[in-house]
């Protein structure tokens, strides 16, 4: 992993001085405190958008209103973003040349693989820290203190589903010279096992799925099943990245 | 193919040798059977026409292509089975290089330096002498993103020669830049000879005279000739004559042109810039019967005279007078020589 420390190092760099790293945590930041807000005011909403109309078909908000709102906002969204993020990662260094220009210094290619990886999953990290640390405030104000172990874990099962799809859209990166190829690609697999989710063998050990597990997760109870999809997940991960950098040190420049 | 040469007057081995180099697009043969061999320490022109295979033989050398066929060492290291020692010992200048636009000049080769294990007073002081020698210094803490086509290609030739390498692969180092940064570069280039070698795409002739000791002529992926450049001139290029047509006679010059075109020992005939240049192929017969042509013409002239031949008449004799990128006096950059289909550079 010859120049991985500096690769990391110009990934981290790149991702403040193009703010990206500010966008990608401000948007996340975002949802995770408007989640409980909306949760908690929707039927107030809507009596004021309905003129008192429909407020009373809608039930009193509760704090697992809170959770599922968080999961489903940072899930979906955190999916589009993800893909976004990472869709140029190779694809974009290829096309400008830029990738040329590093492989030709001694730096090796899974150092440069690896980077990147690292530098994405970070940010995905950090994003649903800012993200989740936000909700658990606003929740507690609003309905009730969640479990703060619980609702970490959560956050994680989350982050282990982004995770997926980062890595799906990497692969496709590595794969063509286009970000938008790439993003294409990862958008057309993100519908694909939406519609498989509802599948009832596979669906419960795909990506969004685990939105479900993490719901159970945050609000105290433990999601059956949990291990065999965060095992499946995991390991999609390492398998799809296996292939990225399978493929990328075989690649022409 | 040519022979390869033996080892350099110093006894060093080659710094860079190719043994049946071969890269196929598809159906696209882009590189034929490539035998070459570059002396330790020469400044060496890579030439051919747009398409001949100049840039897929860079990309072969410094690992960034695969071979179909063939082997190749440079400094020492087999292409293909140690790429991070060969990228210890090379320098990379791209055709049309690109950086990171968010980073300054100066933190970009502060970035090249660390990739090659240079850290501390030792780093800072050799980016501080490349900015001087690229002439950034004063925009070192600017932006790339900022920076002109020119000094994107100055920064390129600073990050290709920091670390010092053995052995120096540019691709066409000058296309981009403006009179006076080419003859730095061209001097900063000409400096390295003995301490690297250098090995040159380029598609000004002239530049590749100027500081070049040896070339290989490139043509449809087949290597043409190689050899010291003085040698080139000598076994190629037959004599020119040199006719140089008073102002104000037009039409009397084209039917002078044509009229030497016509004789028997005249290979070729080209107007360049007010001048008629005769590529001859019976001296003989030129010296005593062109004369005779343009008084017939009735063409009055300033200058006739026999003239010794350039590299750029021994290229067109080599690869005929198809689109070159060869011109004497430069142009827009040569757009990468990769046959279509191939990975876009």
């Amino acid at each position: 992993m010859t120049g991985f420390g500096l690769m990391l190092r110009k990934e981290v760099r790149e991702q403040v001085r193009t703010m990206r790293l500010v966008v990608v945590v401000a948007v996340f930041a975002i949802f995770g405190l408007l989640s409980p807000v909306v949760a908690r005011y929707t039927r107030e909403i809507v009596e004021a958008v309905g003129g008192g109309q429909f407020g009373g078909m809608i039930p009193d908000p509760t704090v697992a209103d809170a959770v599922i709102q968080f999961t489903k906002n940072v899930g979906q969204f955190g999916v589009v973003i993800a893909i976004l993020v990472t869709m140029g990662a190779v694809a974009t260094e290829k096309e400008r040349g830029t990738a040329a220009f590093l492989l030709t210094k001694p730096i090796g290619r899974g150092a440069f693989v690896a980077a990147k990886v690292v530098a994405i999953g970070a940010l995905l990290a950090l994003a649903l820290a800012a993200a989740g640390a936000l909700c658990w405030i606003y929740t507690t104000i609003l309905f009730e203190p969640l479990p703060v172990a619980a609702f970490a874990g959560a956050v994680a099962l989350v982050w282990l589903s982004l995770a997926v799809f980062a890595a799906l859209t990497f692969l496709a990166s590595v794969a063509t010279r286009s970000a938008l190829v790439a993003g294409g690609a990862a958008f057309g697999l993100f519908l694909v096992v939406g519609i498989l989710s509802a599948l009832p063998g596979i669906g419960p050990y795909l990506p969004t799925s685990l939105w479900g597990a993490a719901d159970a997760l945050a609000l105290g109870t433990v999601p059956d099943p949990l291990l065999g999809p965060v095992v499946v997940n995991v390991a999609l991960i390492a398998v799809v990245l296996g292939l990225a950098w399978w493929g990328f040190r075989r690649q022409e420049l | 193919m040519t022979a390869l040469p033996a080892p350099d007057a110093a006894g060093a081995p080659p710094a860079i040798e190719a043994h049946g180099l071969t890269k196929r697009y598809g159906d696209v043969l882009a590189l034929d059977a490539l035998d070459l061999a570059v002396p330790t320490g020469a400044v060496f022109g890579f030439l051919g026409p747009n398409g001949a295979g100049k840039t897929t033989t860079l990309r072969l050398l410094t690992g960034l292509g695969h071979p179909t066929a063939g082997t190749a060492s440079v400094a020492g290291v087999e292409v293909g089975k140690e790429s991070l020692a060969l990228a210890r010992r090379i320098g990379y200048l791209d055709q049309d290089p690109r950086f990171y636009g968010w980073m300054t000049g100066r933190e970009l080769l502060a970035f090249v330096g660390r990739a090659y294990g240079m850290t501390g007073a030792t780093l800072r002081s050799r980016v501080d002498e490349v900015l001087e020698m690229v002439g950034l210094t004063d925009a070192a803490r600017r932006r790339i993103g900022g920076y002109s086509g020119g000094m994107r290609q100055r920064l390129g030739v600073g990050q290709a020669v920091l670390p010092r390498p053995a052995v120096l692969f540019l691709d066409e180092p000058v296309s981009a830049l403006d009179p006076a940064g080419r003859r730095d570069t061209l001097e900063l280039i000409g400096r390295l000879r003995g301490a690297a070698t250098v090995f040159m795409s380029t598609h000004i002739l002239t530049d590749v005279e100027r500081i070049c000791d040896r070339v290989a002529i490139l043509d449809r992926g087949r290597l043409v000739t190689e050899a010291p450049i003085d040698e080139l001139l000598a076994r190629h290029a037959t004599p020119v004559f040199e006719l140089d047509p008073e102002p104000g006679q037009e039409a009397a010059v084209i039917a002078l042109a044509e009229s030497l075109r016509a004789a028997a020992w005249a290979r070729d005939v080209r107007a360049e810039h007010g001048l008629l240049r005769v590529i001859v192929s019976d001296t003989g017969r030129a010296t005593a019967e062109a004369l005779p042509l343009v008084v017939a013409a009735g063409v009055r002239l300033a200058r006739f005279e026999r003239v010794r031949p350039t590299l750029e008449d021994v290229f067109l004799q080599l690869v005929g007078n198809g689109p070159v990128d060869g011109t004497a006096e430069g142009g827009p950059p040569a757009p990468a020589d990769r046959p279509a289909g191939g990975p876009a550079a």
